[in-house]
């Protein structure tokens, strides 16, 4: 039976022991961290595996290689952060240089047939541009029209693909302009001039975040689109700017990558997007929106790379590659699940 | 009306000399997480019909309680049984959907998917295939045992809230769960739609079904329930029947402090009339179609307005025009004698509109990140030269909001998702005051927090007044309104009557009702037909007729045709309401 006492009770029961104000580690301040081990372990791997892994030629070209990775996912990072999401990213890597290119190039003598109505210098600013206004482009669907930024971004995917091998005709184009190239193949101070761009834009938009109104406003924005209207922020207007910005930053992914290799091939990006997603993840970057930070996406990227280099290193045949590849997102992806103690939504 | 019915069903169960088996027994329960002790040697008896309310201040163990009695959660130590038997193993969810359920405040149902569905979910009969025919059949049989009033082949999401809990009470009886437990099932209803509510528990009641009643409202519990059990940092504190309960001994029990130090009723003596200052905020004409009528609405400096009205009377809407969250169609909105952007956040905070939104998960708070960032959201350009935040800045002006509105939280890095409902609701209202606003917005303010805290954050809505600011507070419970100088009762978008300080319970709500508190007998009926299935415009109308008759008049013009158009809004928001998570 209940016991019917009547009030005031007093409390007779012992006291509980107080809940003590536990000093517990502060996790989340080290979340960011979590995958600076793995990156540690996996540097050790590459040591055992091959002797050729600790040079300083290897190890330059694999953070070469992670620039062009690495600005996608910087893009795509600080989309996710807002809460959205832009799959037609890894379209623009290839499409705005070959638009950008298409308008500069020689009407005649080269393989490439461009339509010579802009000097070569504007290729650069030409780029830039086409990533914008893909970015403004899925902001006006998504934002304006209100339809699934998923399905939107991923016909822009295709579409763009095909806009692209439509004026390229299908084939690679080579004979970039001086200005266009230069970036993708200069070294600064004996690194490529691409890792000075790559980390410095990665410090640019780490402090935006951290240490901006806007750039806070994007946690607010991803975190509860409703809370951060009512607190007074322009929520649409500051997602269409990001979304120009990740537009911007994927033409310029493209603009390193084709000063790289020295022409744009017609699959350039191709099935990037499903890495550059796994990079943001598993550096930390919720997919729900409002939280990551760009340190743990950039780690992200060079967990992914330093796996391939490992893997490349340690002679593992080419036919598994992909295999392997997959393997290993999954594996970084618990890893990281476990070392952050977060649920990945 | 409720008082009434309320003494006979309590003599009914109390009378009856049940024999000593309870529904639901639980005895020395205890579970910790971590440090943090949730349920010290809690114990709690419900007896077969009886309406138990638990009730606590936030934090005080009831949802851990209510998780150990459905199942959810093993406890680390003690023992529950139901109807004398113990409970089922771990991870038995059918024989625990036999015992007890829930329903939460966050609806259990698939809103996609049809009543019949949802009644039957995963336990469809007869074969592979599903035959649709036999299971609308069998769903209107069962709604129809228990009096709901729902079509089985509606969605869910077209239902309202209360049809929509009446399903999941519904559902958990077919499993044969004898004991229901409510988790502040009133919290989005309206009074017409808690006074059916309530009328059908106690008829299940009748029929054996017992409850156990969550409710922060504590009103409630009196009319509902015969008996209330107090828990308070983790422990029993005290079972007791209802009646002969005062209810500032049951205040006590539940805070932990002396009767009535807690609850300050605000007397006409400290409003002090002749106090009130030159406008700040000012409205003509304001309207938006389908919820409100033209306004003129003005709050002067030092004042506290009341927009009392139910759910879907409009006043939220009011709110959420003036600070921008809603575009109106018309009027202008002055702050201070300048006008002011309407439909535009930024630009009404930036005229010293202060807003805090009706509901604080939805766009209230960002859940994840720190109580510094969400109590700044708001005054980021202040915190740092162009445009920058400084980490160290942001820091201190949390620091200051907490110690003022006395956020009880680890520091300003916690994250607002790892605080008490009354502390959430702190952060929502520092963010609102981080400006210094010209005048505070409040949409249902204490909307889920506990007493002790609803008094505290009505306190500081009282002192943002007192320091020269203006305050318009939108709610429908009465506690919030007690501290307003005037008070404008809203019904059917438009304001039907004034009211000063001194305002009784009764005419109050009779004006939120819609009924005109001198009016005949028809207006009771009007206000228990709202919001029913059929409801045409004519008991609206009717109510609409009576405005001019009110005592104290608002001076609008009864707009021609308004009364339908108010109607149909009615519904629709109560719709609206309802699909909100």
């Amino acid at each position: 039976m209940t016991e019917t006492a009547s009030p005031p009770v007093t409390d007779t029961v012992a006291k509980p022991p107080a809940p003590t104000s536990r000093p517990r580690i502060d996790l989340a301040r080290w979340r960011d961290f979590s995958l600076v081990p793995v990156i540690f372990v996996l540097g050790v791997i590459g040591f055992i595996v091959s002797p050729a892994f600790l040079t300083q030629d290897n190890l330059i070209g694999v953070i070469q290689q992670s620039t062009e990775l690495g600005l996608l996912v910087l893009g795509e990072a600080l989309i996710l952060i807002s809460g959205r999401m832009d799959l037609s990213l890894e379209s623009t890597i290839g499409l705005a240089p070959v638009l950008a290119l298409w308008l500069v190039m020689p009407a005649h003598g080269a393989r490439f047939a461009g339509l010579e109505l802009l000097p070569a210098w504007t290729a650069v600013p030409l780029c830039l541009a086409v990533g914008a206004a893909v970015g403004a482009a899925n902001g006006f669907l998504i934002l304006k029209l209100r339809v699934n930024g998923f399905i939107a971004t991923l016909g822009m995917l295709t579409m763009l693909r095909g806009l692209q091998v439509g004026i390229s005709e299908g084939q690679s184009i080579g004979n970039v302009p001086e200005s266009f190239a230069y970036l993708g193949k200069a070294d600064w101070l004996g690194v490529p001039a691409a890792v000075w761009i790559c980390l410095a834009l990665f410090a640019l938009g780490g402090s935006a975040l951290g240490y901006l109104r806007h750039g806070r406003a994007l946690y607010a924005i991803g975190g509860n689109p409703e809370a951060a209207k009512a607190a007074g922020i322009r929520v649409d207007r500051l997602t269409w700017i990001v979304l120009a910005v990740g537009g911007v930053l994927a033409a310029f992914a493209g603009i390193l990558y084709t000063g790289h290799y020295g022409a744009v091939s017609a699959s350039q990006g191709n099935g990037w997007i499903f890495q550059v997603f796994a990079a943001a993840v598993i550096g930390g970057i919720s997919l729900k929106g409002g939280r990551g930070t760009l340190f743990g996406a950039l780690t992200g990227v060079l967990t992914l790379q330093l796996v391939i280099n490992v893997m490349t290193l340690g002679g593992v045949p080419p036919l598994w590659t992909q295999f392997l590849n997959g393997m290993i997102i999954i594996i970084a992806l618990v890893i990281s699940r476990f070392t952050s103690g977060e649920t990945q939504d | 009306m409720g008082e009434a019915v309320k003494g006979e069903a309590d003599m009914g169960a109390e009378g009856a000399g049940r024999p000593v088996v309870s529904a639901v027994c639980a005895e020395g329960i205890v579970k910790r997480y971590g440090a943090t002790v949730a349920l010290d040697g809690a114990h709690l008896t419900v007896r077969p019909g009886e309406a138990h309310a638990l009730v606590g201040r936030n934090g005080a163990g009831k949802s851990t309680l209510v998780s150990v009695l459905t199942g959810m959660t093993r406890p680390d130590a003690g023992t529950v049984t139901f109807g004398g038997e113990p409970a089922p193993g771990r991870g038995d969810t059918a024989a625990w959907q036999r015992k007890a359920a829930c329903v939460h405040q966050k609806s259990m149902t698939v809103p996609e998917l049809t009543v019949a569905e949802n009644l039957y979910l995963n336990r469809f009969q007869g074969g592979r295939a599903i035959r649709w025919r036999a299971l609308r059949e069998r769903a209107r049989e069962l709604l129809a045992e228990y009096g709901v009033e729902a079509d089985p082949a509606a969605r869910i999401k077209d239902l309202g809230v209360e049809q929509r809990q009446f399903v999941e009470i519904a559902r958990a009886l077919s499993f044969g769960a004898r004991l229901i437990i409510l988790d502040e099932p009133t919290a989005r209803l309206d009074a017409a739609g808690i006074d059916r509510l309530f009328g059908k528990l106690r008829g299940l009641r009748a029929q054996g079904v017992a409850f156990l009643f969550i409710s922060h409202h504590l009103q409630e519990v009196y009319e509902l329930c015969n008996t209330v059990t107090v828990f308070r940092d983790a422990r029993h504190v005290l079972t007791a029947p209802v009646s002969g309960l005062a209810e500032d001994d049951l205040v006590a029990a539940m805070t932990g402090e002396e009767a009535g130090a807690a609850r300050r009723a605000r007397t006409a003596s400290d409003t002090a009339a002749g106090r009130a200052g030159e406008p700040v905020l000012r409205t003509e004409g304001l309207t938006l179609a389908g919820e409100f009528a033209p306004l003129d609405l003005t709050v002067r400096a030092g004042e506290v307005v009341g927009l009392a009205g139910a759910t879907g009377s409009g006043n939220a809407a009011i709110g959420e025009a003036l600070v921008g969250l809603r575009t109106p169609d018309g009027g202008r909105i002055a702050v201070r004698g300048r006008p002011v952007r309407t439909g535009s956040v930024p630009h009404a905070i930036d005229a010293g509109i202060g807003c805090v939104p009706e509901d604080r998960h939805r766009e209230g708070l960002i859940l994840g990140r720190s109580v510094a960032e969400n109590a700044t959201l708001t005054v980021t350009d202040q915190l740092g030269p162009l445009g920058t935040v400084l980490p160290s800045r942001t820091r201190e002006f949390a620091a200051r909001m907490i110690a003022s509105l006395d956020i009880k939280t680890t520091g300003p890095g916690q994250p607002v998702s790892g605080l008490s409902g009354g502390n959430q609701q702190k952060v929502v209202i520092a963010r609102a005051l981080a400006r210094e606003p010209s005048v505070l917005v409040a949409i249902r303010p204490t909307n889920g927090v506990d007493v002790k805290s609803k008094d505290a954050l009505l306190g500081v809505v009282r002192e943002v007044a007192d320091r020269g600011s203006g305050a318009l507070i939108i709610s429908d419970e009465l506690d919030d309104l007690r501290v307003c100088d005037r008070v404008l009762a809203v019904f059917h978008g438009r304001v039907t009557a004034e009211f000063g300080s001194g305002w009784g319970d009764h005419e109050l709500v009779a004006a939120m009702e819609g009924v005109a508190s001198g009016g005949g007998g028809g207006d009771g009926s009007a206000g228990g037909d709202e919001g029913g299935a059929g409801g045409a415009g004519q008991p609206e109308g009717a109510a609409d007729d009576g405005d001019a008759g009110q005592p104290k008049g608002s001076g609008h013009a009864g707009h021609a045709g308004d009364a339908g158009d108010a109607g149909a809004s009615r519904r629709l928001t109560d719709g609206t309401e309802g699909t909100a998570p």
